[in-house]
């Protein structure tokens, strides 16, 4: 057991460029952290610094109450868990999970008992003679596990580990992963590109953006709270909606409607003096069908009138997709980057589409015009500049703060 | 792809045939001969009118051949596994490193291989004289282990790359240093790699004459196909074509198990199932 610092740590590749820039992060005995982030933006960096894989460039590393830079990996004792697996394949399943015991002396039937019961927590058992081609992606992914928790490590270390699996068995296995973690208590960090994955299983989730850590915290503060527009984005499926608003007279001003203000913001607007744009991030489950939403809560929020385009009912909830055409458009360097990583051309980024989560209840039609109500305490506010969320403010100071 | 059809399975039939007679024509004309009675060498008929096991007796029972077939076998199998090793690791450098001079290396290490043999014995000749290495074990080992590590570190190199990265990351993160992770989990996984380079290798030594001829002098180093040359006929006048031809099936017989026996082993795909696959 062991908890892990990472104090101003960053990386440089050979080549220049800046991977991990002034990491700063705290991981407490037995807590589960995940690192989630779009393709590049150094967690799988930041993960191979901690395995001893990669060199750290400068900043310290401090396992376990020791400075572990300059140690190697086997002397850091972690265990690690990889996308591909990386099963050895000339050797069966047993002797694949004895490796780590039997380089280091281990006696034979100590190895031998502990694959066993590894193999027992992993359902492993009947396969424990066969060869990595043999087995199924689930199986090899549960060998990969096995490998890890044989050696009963002070840290666990998993790079996407389930991005490999069919869609069904990623659940059924996150589920798992989260079990075993539980059940062993053991220091984990776990990198994953995948928000759900990230929402579902961390204890901490610290969001990462070209190199630069954006916001550590429980998956609901993240989702609540976000400091910025970036970590706003990547967390929430179906992403959050973006419009352009302007604040202005008292009011924040968009195409849905005039939002009253809180009083944070009319701080912020004074401050800036007259008008000024922001970007406006709204959650699809903040919008409701106005005629669902009871009488003493319609004043927390605004109705509208729209069109509806597409209805996709899920049988809990109802998805609908509405066009806001006279949008000018809101455009921000998170959003871009948000966009190239999801592949969606517009991540509600041009504010042409929104996409809102009703009750099942409701009667809307696609291609109807229908009353849509907003909640006006959920509505964030971003300064197009900064990324900065002007709705939580305060919050973005304490990112990557040691946990206590 | 066009339907096959039975004129083009007889067309492709006969073409094989042809090539394979070709092929095997010679070799089985030396059987031939190795079989038939000095006096009947030069009797134009296939099968020898007269069967004599003469050839062999003469060549098994003499020195002058037995003792360069020893040198044949370990000569070459000592030039084999230092070349197979040290290709290796020349090869798993290449593979997995960046240095500066790599691609110098690589190129050099073609040049070698291109190289016209007979260009060089010349002045190896001299070199070998001067060092003392003239007419020994070690004067025939280091240029076998000289010319086999280019073809070498190319096969083999392209094996290492075969293997997934991750596959060493992981014997890291196992605890193993970087010697146990390539003798524990790398080398096992290019086994066929290296069993291919050495067949080539070995089978370049075993069938070496330039280099063999050039560099002994006494059947103390001289290895087989070399010997074969110094044979004597029963009188000056004879030609001992008989024990030649008896000498040459002697010595094919081993490459011939050889390959049969490592063939199945040189099939690759054993680095399946080490990623996701």
């Amino acid at each position: 057991m062991a908890e892990i610092v990472l104090d101003h740590i960053s990386k440089r590749f050979p080549d220049g460029s800046l991977a991990v820039n002034d990491f700063n992060l705290s991981i407490g005995d037995g807590e589960f952290v995940i690192l989630v982030g779009p393709s590049g933006c150094g967690k799988s960096t930041t993960l191979n610094m901690i395995a001893g894989l990669e060199d750290i460039s400068s900043g310290k590393l401090i396992i376990g109450g020791a400075v572990a830079n300059n140690k190697s990996p086997k002397d850091r004792d972690i265990a690690m868990v990889f996308q591909s697996y990386a099963l050895y394949p000339h050797m069966t399943v047993r002797e694949n999970m004895g490796f780590a015991l039997k380089l280091a002396k281990t006696p034979k039937d100590v190895i031998n008992t502990k694959v066993e019961e590894a193999a027992r927590i992993l359902d492993l058992t009947q396969h424990l003679d066969r060869k990595p081609a043999n087995l199924s992606g689930g199986q090899r992914q549960r060998v990969a596990m096995g490998r890890a928790i044989v050696r009963a490590p002070s840290v666990f270390l998993m790079d996407e580990p389930l991005s490999n699996l069919d869609a069904k068995l990623r659940v059924q296995m996150r589920t798992e992963v989260s079990r075993i973690q539980r059940r062993l208590g053991t220091t984990t960090v776990y990198v994953t590109h995948d928000q759900t994955e990230a929402m579902t299983l961390g204890d901490r989730v610290a969001v990462m953006r070209s190199g630069l850590l954006q916001q550590v915290g429980s998956p609901k503060e993240l989702y609540d709270r976000p400091d910025n527009l970036f970590v706003a984005g990547f967390i929430g499926s179906p992403a959050m909606n973006f419009l352009s608003g302007t604040l202005e007279e008292g009011k924040l001003r968009t195409n849905l409607g005039d939002f009253p203000l809180t009083d944070r913001l009319r701080q912020e607007v004074e401050r800036a003096k007259g008008g000024r744009t922001v970007i406006v991030g709204v959650r699809p489950e903040n919008f409701e069908d106005a005629s669902l939403v009871q009488a003493d809560v319609r004043g927390h929020g605004i109705t509208f009138r729209a069109t509806i385009d597409v209805v996709e009912s899920m049988g809990s909830d109802v998805f609908v997709y509405l066009t806001q055409g006279r949008e000018s458009g809101v455009t921000a360097a998170e959003l871009e980057e948000l966009a190239q990583d999801s592949g969606r051309a517009d991540t509600g980024g041009s504010g042409s589409t929104i996409v809102a989560r009703l009750d099942a209840a409701t009667q809307v039609r696609e291609g109807g015009e229908a009353e849509l109500w907003v909640d006006a305490r959920a509505v964030h506010v971003f300064d197009p500049a900064t990324g900065r969320n002007l709705t939580v403010g305060a919050a973005a100071d304490t990112a990557g703060s040691p946990v206590t | 792809m066009a339907a096959i059809t039975p004129a083009r399975r007889a067309g492709w039939t006969t073409a094989n045939f042809v090539v394979v007679a070709l092929a095997l024509i010679p070799v089985l004309w030396l059987v031939s001969l190795s079989f038939k009675t000095p006096t009947a060498v030069l009797d134009p008929s296939f099968i020898p009118s007269q069967w004599t096991w003469g050839n062999y007796s003469g060549i098994l029972t003499s020195s002058q051949f037995l003792r360069p077939l020893l040198n044949s076998i370990g000569i070459g199998i000592i030039s084999t596994v230092i070349a197979v090793l040290l290709a290796s690791m020349a090869a798993y450098a290449i593979a997995r490193l960046r240095f500066p001079g790599k691609s110098v290396l690589i190129g050099m290490a073609l040049l070698i291989a291109m190289f016209p043999l007979i260009a060089l014995v010349t002045p190896m000749f001299t070199i070998e004289r001067a060092l003392g290495l003239f007419n020994t074990w070690p004067g025939l080992i280091i240029p076998y282990v000289a010319f086999g590590l280019p073809l070498g570190i190319y096969i083999l190199s392209a094996f290492f790359r075969e293997i997934p990265w991750e596959l060493e990351k992981a014997a890291k993160m196992d605890g193993a240093t970087p010697f146990q992770a390539f003798m524990r989990v790398i080398a096992p996984l290019a086994a066929p790699g290296m069993v291919t380079t050495a067949i080539l290798v070995f089978l370049a030594c075993w069938n070496d004459f330039i280099l063999a001829i050039s560099f002994t002098s006494t059947i103390s180093s001289r290895t087989a196909p070399a010997a074969m040359e110094y044979f004597s006929g029963g009188s000056v006048f004879t030609v001992p074509t008989g024990p030649i031809a008896a000498a040459a099936v002697v010595i094919t017989i081993p490459i011939i198990i050889f390959v049969l026996f490592f063939q199945r082993r040189i099939v690759a795909g054993l680095t399946s199932g080490a990623v996701k696959g």
